[in-house]
């Protein structure tokens, strides 16, 4: 057995068509000035924008048709994300699109037909994982007790100002379980907003103690920990994804740099010493991207087998080194400007930051996959 | 007419049984890795009988013309016959300037004396190629060849010198570029194209020692070296031309290479392989939790570049920078490779201070010899620096 492993790759029709019409229109409706207009909002996306992204299915795309969606597949969120990535474009599709994975991978029917119609007709939504700084430690301590009655608290919920409905990962009954929160229960002091790195993104820390859980909105049963354990991994590679697409996007800005300043003369592009880093960036940007559509071949509905899972964090483990590398020279390449907050670079580096830390960061990645491959 | 599905798979069937019942036996000595490290004659006589005996089988050259020793074939059977080789780890063909970037030409653009001339021999390896392309002077600026050719009569006369020569010391031809016109307005219109004999008066090499210690590259020079003017290719004037569409063939973007594995494939499989009851601070190297760091991220430096193929292939997902895989390809493989067999060095522990000769190294000292070879992958056929120039102006369209 080669340590290679499954190395399959396809892209079909359907996909290649997402991408392109994903690309255009985040060209279109996304330039950087309206990324900047967003920078210091409440929200961090435009609503008129976000209604269109829905009525361009985006939000159903991964769905079943039972539940609203158009069936397409998990996958079919790579491209779209990618897109997104390269024009900076927020918005709380990925918090939206991992919410509705976990309730189609945990939930019964009545759970999925009942909650996820809601997202894919464009109700944000998001999940709540994190109590700590640690996306190694899947130890829950938020308890819903014997009444139905949450304690505790979770860290760096994303989009969790603008859900209308967050997933929590809870100990109920000494088992891991999910407990659904509308935002109305929410208490008008249960959201401390952080602040982040990245200023196209939004997250809070939320305390969920006192709510009260209906029945019907707690999912508990041996499927929580595998949908939990796939949806980490799919927010891996969507993540991965979206920092590709930044990466491509970087370099565009580097190269661009690069053939109009001039420096001693010379344009500065003409310089090995920057020449040679820029290519890097190109060729670790294109094993960025065999990556995330290698793992978006092999990840589907079902639960991830364990090529999946190699390639989930693989893809991540590359993609945010590769964003983290070209933001990093995307500023020192810019030399005064570089240090400049108007200086688009500065978007680059405070979203590689932010990716690296969502999900698991390369060296958690890694550890993992040694034992993956090498045990 | 193209082959059915049962058809290839019944030659499938038929090589691989073939290469399991005449792979040959482990000779007692390092073969070569590549066709740049046949280094001296008992490896030499080695290659060329295996060579011989693959395409006796009918096995190499399978889409070249059959009256020149082809077998006539599709393509397709070859590219079968090499997966097949490949996967059975036999030794490599190593007459693979004649295979892959003469022979080739000489198909495409040679006249029938040339093909009835040169082509048999290049398949049984009978006549050993090399390549009089570098000069001391002008490593990887080919455009500035300054080996002269000088028309006296019905013969040539060459004076120069030429470095890098794979395999000059056992050639029977070489494709020599040299300049027949000093005073040509462009220093590329002065170029001619020879298909040279090697065993005249007048052309000597020198073996060059590797920092390997071994041999596998000359340094040749042409003393007054009188050639039949009929070696001349094309039209004088046409060498630049036909020395770029050789390096198309060289670099695998043009097809029509005879066929044959130029080299042993070696992975980061075969590399953790090699570091079975390695010890590290009393355990196994690969418990090691910096080792098994560094060994994830060589598996997946060289699992990017299996997938970076696979999307090479799907025009969708290449629009950004079309043409930066495999344009960056050589750059890629060549560094990942050097970087992997430095790596696999390192993790020996005190025996990766051993070399090839002492018999306690790992596999002979394969790994030291390998690393040591790589460098002629990253310099060679345009340093990785060069490389970079070449994708930073063609790929990003960054000034020169």
């Amino acid at each position: 057995m080669s340590v290679f492993g499954n190395t399959a790759l396809q892209f079909s029709e359907e996909q290649a068509m997402l991408l392109d019409v994903a690309r255009q229109f985040c060209r279109d409706k996304s330039p950087i000035a309206s990324v900047r207009a967003q920078l210091e909002t409440g929200t961090g996306f435009d609503a008129h924008l976000w209604e269109e992204m829905v009525s361009l299915g985006w939000t159903g795309i991964a769905l079943p048709e039972s539940c609203g969606g158009s069936g397409m597949g998990v996958a079919t969120l790579v491209p779209v994300v990618e897109a997104m990535g390269r024009a900076m474009l927020g918005t709380p599709l990925i918090s939206s699109a991992l919410a509705a994975q976990l309730l189609l991978r945990s939930g019964n029917t009545e759970q999925r037909e009942r909650l996820l119609p809601a997202i894919a007709a464009g109700a944000p939504a998001t999940i709540a994982l994190l109590e700590d700084m640690d996306w190694g430690n899947e130890a829950v301590t938020l308890a819903l007790d014997e009444n139905g009655v949450l304690q505790g608290a979770k860290k760096y919920v994303p989009d969790a100002a603008v859900a209308s409905l967050l997933v929590v990962s809870v100990q109920h009954r000494g088992q891991s379980a999910l407990a659904v929160v509308r935002a109305d229960q929410l208490g008008t002091h249960a959201l401390a907003h952080n602040t982040l790195i990245d200023q196209t993104k939004r997250s809070a820390n939320v305390d969920f103690t006192g709510i009260e859980i209906d029945a019907k909105d707690i999912i508990a049963g041996p499927g929580v920990a595998a949908a939990l354990r796939d949806v980490r991994l799919l927010g891996a590679l969507l993540v991965a994804a979206e920092a590709t697409g930044s990466a491509g996007a970087c370099l565009d800005t580097v190269v661009e740099y690069l053939k109009t300043r001039k420096q001693f003369g010379k344009l500065i592009g003409s310089y090995q010493a920057l020449k040679h880093p820029t290519v890097d960036i190109l060729t670790a940007t294109d094993s960025a991207r065999s990556f995330i559509y290698h793992a978006a071949t092999l990840v589907g509905d079902t639960a991830l087998d364990v090529d999946a899972e190699i390639a989930c964090r693989m893809a991540k483990a590359h993609a945010c080194q590769t964003l983290l590398y070209a933001g990093d020279r995307a500023v020192q390449f810019h030399g005064g400007m570089g240090f400049t907050y108007d200086c688009d670079a500065q978007l680059y580096i405070r979203r590689a930051q932010w990716s690296q830390q969502q999900f698991g960061d390369a060296q958690h990645h890694r550890k993992r996959l040694a034992t993956l491959l090498l045990d | 007419m193209s082959a059915s599905e049962k058809e290839l798979q019944e030659f499938r069937a038929e090589v691989a049984a073939w290469m399991r019942d005449n792979n040959p036996a482990d000779p007692g000595f390092l073969l070569p890795q590549t066709f740049m490290e046949v280094g001296d004659e008992r490896q030499l006589e080695f290659l060329r009988e295996w060579q011989h005996k693959v395409w006796a089988a009918g096995y190499l050259g399978m889409a070249w013309p059959k009256e020149y020793g082809g077998g006539g074939v599709d393509a397709v059977f070859q590219s079968i016959a090499d997966q097949e080789m490949r996967r059975h780890g036999v030794p490599i063909c190593f007459n693979v300037i004649g295979l892959g970037w003469a022979g080739p030409l000489i198909n495409d653009i040679g006249t029938e004396q040339e093909k009835a001339r040169y082509l048999k021999g290049i398949l049984n390896a009978e006549d050993v190629w090399c390549q009089g392309f570098s000069e001391p002077e002008h490593g990887s600026d080919l455009g500035n060849a300054q080996t002269r050719a000088v028309r006296d009569g019905d013969e040539y006369i060459i004076n120069g010198q030429k470095i890098w020569t794979t395999m000059g010391n056992f050639a029977k031809y070489m494709i020599l570029l040299a300049r027949t016109n000093q005073d040509a307005p462009r220093k590329y219109d002065g170029l001619s194209y020879f298909l040279s004999p090697m065993q005249v008066p007048g052309i000597e090499t020198r073996p060059i020692r590797k920092i390997t210690g071994e041999f596998g590259f000359t340094e040749t020079f042409f003393t007054d070296a009188r050639i039949p003017a009929d070696c001349l290719m094309g039209e004088e004037g046409q060498g630049w031309k036909i020395a770029m569409q050789t390096l198309q063939y060289e670099r695998g973007a043009e097809a029509g290479a005879a066929g044959g594995q130029a080299m042993v494939r070696v992975t980061v499989d075969d590399m953790i392989k090699q570091l079975e009851g390695v010890k590290r601070d009393g355990e196994s190297v690969l418990r090691d939790p910096v080792v098994r760091d560094q060994l994830v991220q060589a598996i997946m430096e060289e699992k990017a570049m299996i997938l970076g193929d696979r999307r090479a292939h799907i025009g969708a997902l290449t629009t950004d920078y079309p043409g930066s895989l495999p344009l960056s390809n050589k750059l890629r493989v060549t560094e990942m490779t050097r970087r992997m067999r430095q790596l696999a060095i390192n993790l020996q522990g005190a025996q990766g201070a051993l070399y090839v000769g002492d018999d306690e190294a790992r596999q002979g000292g394969f790994w030291q010899r390998a690393y040591f070879n790589s460098f002629s992958a990253t310099i060679g056929g345009g340093t990785s620096q060069v490389q970079a120039n070449i994708v930073a102006e063609h790929i990003l369209g960054l000034p020169k």
